[in-house]
């Protein structure tokens, strides 16, 4: 695994499994994973999961969606990778499930990697939330290393997480709500870095570098 | 309403017949000014939030042109890109979001079939599904569903349909003005808001846009969530920032990417 050359490229290259568990269209990731210069492999698969060297969790939709992610041999490697310390990201759905669960599918448990549930955006605020939003950064973010407080980035989300501990990015809609969080090797950002143009891309380029 | 940091979106679109920008466009530092991959960089780069490609034709050969547009337009855009046009079945939506759009606009099939609009959204979500709607005014405060490009009268009430169109499942309504297309007067505000305060979800408004005060307008007086336009684009890639500086000098929240 290998940081970042002097053309912005990544010297060795790394791995990223993509997971498909059939929630949403993945080809947007796929194409800015390959564009900050990184291999893909789109997967269902736990064993080609445990290969990589890192894991993205994208996805949209319902959140009873996420159920693969949690059972069988998937559930299982995505398990094991974080506790061989490879870095996972979810996107989207996929940080939501890094949370407790949802409002949305209750009988769905999500991993509890961060303390709360997902819930329903007021009826005050058009839903669901679609456009750019700008988010506030904490400093010591290892994920948005590089990206400034204030910086526009793209959501579509009906859903969203509350802030906790480990919010290292805030949005405000309504209320305040988790942009993107971080512990350890497990990262999870709201928004869409695939569709945020230059400061999305920053954001998958840090993490390919991990 | 709480104070909201959430942008107004500038939504660019490009009109596509063959693989080619139809409209004349008149942009410096572009090579090509017809391919439609050059230039929806070259907007993106200039600070439109989006990009939206139109299918003008509808041949079965030019459909497999527009594959190849698609997939050559997405590979170096990392904006929201919507694609619409002929869509007229959940395989005509899957052709083009596989070739890395990210939203389908839908039209005519949506108004002849609105099972269409659940069927994309339970695969793709309700993220990726437009529901473009061409609407005249037919009385003060009614306006008409419009198909077929604006050849066919639906006798459909274009209100009802956008919150029938909500209830099924579309992500966000694409609304044109078929009185304001091309006359570059400005947007109908007054339909914008009817279509906006009905639905929850969010509102393009389209037609009519001529001069960057035309966007503080429909935002302020429209209610809109996000503008489309076409033709003011023609002026120059400055356009863009030229309206995002009018909006937030009209307190506006925009992105402003310089």
């Amino acid at each position: 695994m290998g940081g970042l050359a002097q053309d912005g490229k990544l010297k060795e290259r790394t791995v990223i499994a993509i997971i498909d568990y059939g929630a949403g269209n993945l080809a947007s990731v796929v194409k800015a994973i390959h564009h900050v210069g990184a291999e893909n492999a789109v997967t269902s698969s736990g064993e080609r999961v445990l290969r990589a060297d890192k894991v993205i969790i994208p996805g949209v939709g319902n959140f009873k969606a996420t159920e693969p992610l949690a059972n069988g041999d998937l559930g299982a490697a995505i398990r094991e990778a974080i506790a061989r310390g490879k870095p996972l990201l979810g996107i989207c759905l996929g940080l939501q499930w890094l949370f407790e669960g949802s409002e949305e599918a209750p009988d769905f448990p999500g991993l509890g990697t961060f303390s709360g549930l997902c819930s329903l955006f007021p009826p005050t605020v058009k839903s669901p939330h679609v456009g750019w939003n700008q988010i506030a950064v904490e400093p010591h973010s290892v994920l948005l290393k590089g990206i400034d407080s204030g910086s526009y980035v793209y959501f579509t989300h009906s859903y969203r997480a509350p802030l906790c501990r480990e919010t290292v990015a805030a949005c405000t809609y309504a209320q305040p709500f988790t942009a993107a969080a971080e512990r350890g090797n497990i990262f999870g950002v709201q928004f869409h870095p695939e569709k945020s143009g230059p400061a999305g891309l920053k954001i998958l380029e840090n993490f390919c570098a991990l | 309403m709480p104070s909201e940091t959430l942008a107004k979106r500038i939504i660019a679109c490009l009109d596509v017949d063959g693989g080619r920008v139809v409209k004349g466009v008149q942009f410096e530092q572009i090579r090509d000014a017809g391919d439609p991959a050059e230039l929806a960089a070259a907007h993106s780069d200039a600070g439109a939030d989006e990009i939206v490609l139109l299918d003008i034709t509808a041949t079965a050969h030019a459909r497999q042109t527009l594959l190849d547009t698609v997939r050559r337009t997405a590979r170096q855009l990392f904006i929201p890109f919507t694609v619409g046009g002929g869509i007229r079945t959940v395989d005509d939506a899957a052709a083009v979001l596989d070739c890395g759009c990210d939203k389908v606009a839908i039209n005519s099939a949506a108004v002849a079939d609105p099972s269409l609009i659940p069927q994309i959204a339970e695969r793709y979500g309700s993220q990726a599904v437009v529901v473009a709607i061409d609407a005249r005014q037919a009385g003060t405060t009614k306006w008409e569903v419009y198909v077929w490009g604006g050849r066919r009268a639906t006798g459909r009430d274009a209100r009802e349909w956008a919150v029938e169109a909500e209830r099924l499942g579309a992500g966000e309504i694409l609304l044109t003005s078929m009185d304001r297309d091309g006359t570059r007067s400005g947007f109908d505000c007054v339909l914008t808001r009817t279509i906006s305060h009905a639905v929850r979800i969010p509102v393009i408004a389209s037609g009519g846009a001529g001069e960057p005060r035309h966007f503080v307008e429909v935002f302020h007086r429209g209610a809109a969530d996000a503008a489309l336009a076409a033709s003011v684009f023609h002026f120059g890639l400055k356009s863009v920032e030229a309206i995002k500086r009018e909006m937030q000098s009209a307190g506006i929240p925009v992105r402003l990417t310089c």
